[in-house]
């Protein structure tokens, strides 16, 4: 029997009066697995999940979040979920401790406050008022909010905004072991080192739109990720694509010994990434006249399709 | 039960919460005692506001309890958690607690727990000084006691009914304070609370009338002044009737409020 999808989202809109956000959006999240939502500020990606958590309502489209339709999901259902919002900027008169205890005594078999704390790196600041941390530290708090009732289920906004390098490795390493213990996640970001340390399978959404979807070193077509290389000599700066750098190189290094200023590149996550979301800033932002061609061209290819 | 037990977890969270926030300890909790203390000195020396039928002279402390203690159960309630949900509602408090299994029944026990441990407290820090400070008598008999506990009870629900309902008005949290504060300072100007009612013009004491304060302070009188003050209420009488009758329709129109506007998160704001 294969496991049911924790998340399965099918052909999702959502629009705020004649603004569309998101322009049908289809995905699956299997157990286990952590997608990895990546996509430039304002794509859609935080609508995305907060429709997921049941913070918003969708204007179209079907969505299931373990089993249930976030849009009538009860306490009970709430209880198999850890949400960790984008930003939090409470009064934090509790100490972390306090806040933790408190928060797992919402939920029916939570973790061990001490563990939480040990795990998020906050045994040392246990007693401290929240309102004292530093914005990376308050973070911290709120993946041990997120995480003390043990989810099945964990949702990431933006997670490690303001974490310094350090505490970000450390960060990784943390949802590392809860993936390890079975936790499924959902992860959206900005950083693509983070998408691809931490995801399973990554999800470019651009625009409203998933542009790509795939493992983080499968992202892109084929193109996208065939390598350069590049050097020069008496005729200038050369620049080479190709899915053969070494022999190309072998190549070149017996025709004209070292080459100068040798690189063999290859296309990094950023770069993929950047590429897809260059073309669909470049499809979104044809003349507007060019919209009409493209829905005549969508109904044709539909027709072909048929 | 487990939202009771919840709620109950939720009460000692915000108590906790409640005495660690400077500003609110000041301007909520404080407020109505020092207040007592100012009127009490500066007016002790204008003589008698009147005389108990044993011959002992009512000096500016024992006037002033009784509208204190309703302005404290206003604050306690009404200013404390109109800002108090307003704040959770703009810093992200309410959302966090929408995505988690707490029912929001808990949250409200959670509120409710707050607002009478914290005016409890209050009303007795007020009583106490009033008694210690300024040597003011306080009713021997049942009768006052039981008048001032269902006017008390009755008075604090409403005021924390209205201040949910109320929580709804300011547009973000950090207008919170500047919205509520000014409704709750003029309510206690034009109820009888720092200056005695019948002084005021008639078109406001109507006014006034029609909120919930003018009555609880009245009520409040009917305890802790005596049987002779009340020829001096507006009706020439205390009118315990109408404090019941107002306070239950502002009682009842907080709670229908409440029910109708509170909502976890502003969806699609």
């Amino acid at each position: 029997m294969t496991p049911q999808p924790v998340v399965r989202v099918h052909d999702l809109t959502k629009s705020y009066g004649a603004v569309t956000a998101l322009e049908g959006l289809s995905f699956e999240v299997s157990a286990g697995e952590t997608l990895g939502i990546l996509g430039p500020n304002g794509a859609g990606k935080s609508t995305t999940v907060e429709i997921l958590e049941g913070y918003r309502d969708r204007s179209g489209g079907d969505v299931e979040v373990l089993g249930v339709d976030p849009r009538h999901g009860g306490l009970d259902w709430k209880a198999r979920l850890g949400i960790v919002l984008q930003t939090s900027g409470e009064q934090g008169t509790a100490t972390v401790r306090e806040q933790v205890t408190h928060f797992a005594g919402f939920y029916r078999d939570p973790r061990d406050v001490d563990e939480v704390l040990a795990a998020v790196g906050l045994e040392a600041k246990a007693g401290a008022r929240i309102r004292s941390l530093s914005g990376g530290q308050r973070r911290r708090v709120d993946v041990a909010l997120g995480v003390v009732g043990r989810p099945e289920l964990l949702f990431l906004d933006e997670p490690t905004t303001g974490f310094d390098p350090e505490a970000r490795r450390q960060f990784w390493q943390l949802i590392r072991s809860l993936s390890d213990e079975g936790t499924s996640i959902v992860l959206t970001t900005h950083y693509l080192d983070e998408a691809a340390q931490l995801s399973d399978r990554v999800a470019v959404v651009a625009r409203g739109r998933i542009v790509a979807e795939g493992r983080p070193d499968e992202l892109g077509d084929e193109e996208a990720r065939t390598p350069r290389v590049t050097w020069t000599d008496r005729h200038g700066r050369h620049d080479v694509r190709t899915s053969e750098p070494g022999a190309l190189v072998a190549r070149l290094h017996a025709e004209g010994g070292e080459p100068r200023a040798l690189e063999v590149i290859r296309p990094s996550l950023e770069d993929v990434y950047l590429g897809l979301v260059a073309t669909a800033d470049q499809e979104a932002d044809g003349p507007r006249d060019a919209t009409v061609a493209g829905d005549g061209h969508r109904a044709s290819s539909a027709g072909v399709a048929s | 039960m487990r939202t009771l037990a919840l709620g109950l977890s939720r009460t000692r969270y915000e108590v906790r919460g409640y005495f660690r926030a400077g500003d609110t300890v000041f301007f909520t909790f404080l407020f109505p005692v020092v207040m007592l203390a100012i009127f009490s000195v500066a007016f002790s020396a204008s003589g008698s506001f009147g005389q108990r039928p044993d011959g002992t002279e009512v000096g500016a402390a024992a006037f002033y309890l009784p509208g204190m203690i309703a302005a404290g159960v206003l604050l306690s309630g009404v200013q404390n958690l109109a800002v108090d949900i307003a704040l959770e509602r703009g810093d992200g408090t309410l959302k966090r607690l929408a995505g988690t299994p707490l029912p929001v029944g808990s949250y409200f026990v959670g509120k409710f727990g707050q607002v009478l441990v914290t005016s409890v407290l209050q009303v007795a820090l007020l009583v106490l000084v009033a008694r210690v400070a300024f040597g003011v008598p306080l009713p021997t008999d049942v009768g006052p006691w039981l008048t001032f506990a269902w006017v008390y009870l009755l008075g604090i629900a409403t005021s924390a009914l209205v201040g949910i309902a109320l929580s709804r008005v300011p547009r973000s949290g950090k207008s919170a304070t500047a919205v509520i504060v000014p409704i709750t300072l003029v309510l206690q100007f034009v109820s009888g609370v720092y200056l005695p009612f019948t002084q005021l013009p008639d078109w406001l004491q109507s006014f006034a009338s029609v909120f919930p304060l003018k009555w609880l302070a009245q009520g409040m009188r009917s305890v802790f002044l005596p049987e002779g003050f009340a020829a001096a209420e507006a009706g020439g009488s205390w009118d315990l009737p109408g404090v019941a009758l107002w306070l239950a329709v502002w009682l009842v129109a907080g709670a229908v409020a409440s029910v109708l506007t509170f909502r976890w998160i502003r969806k699609d704001s």
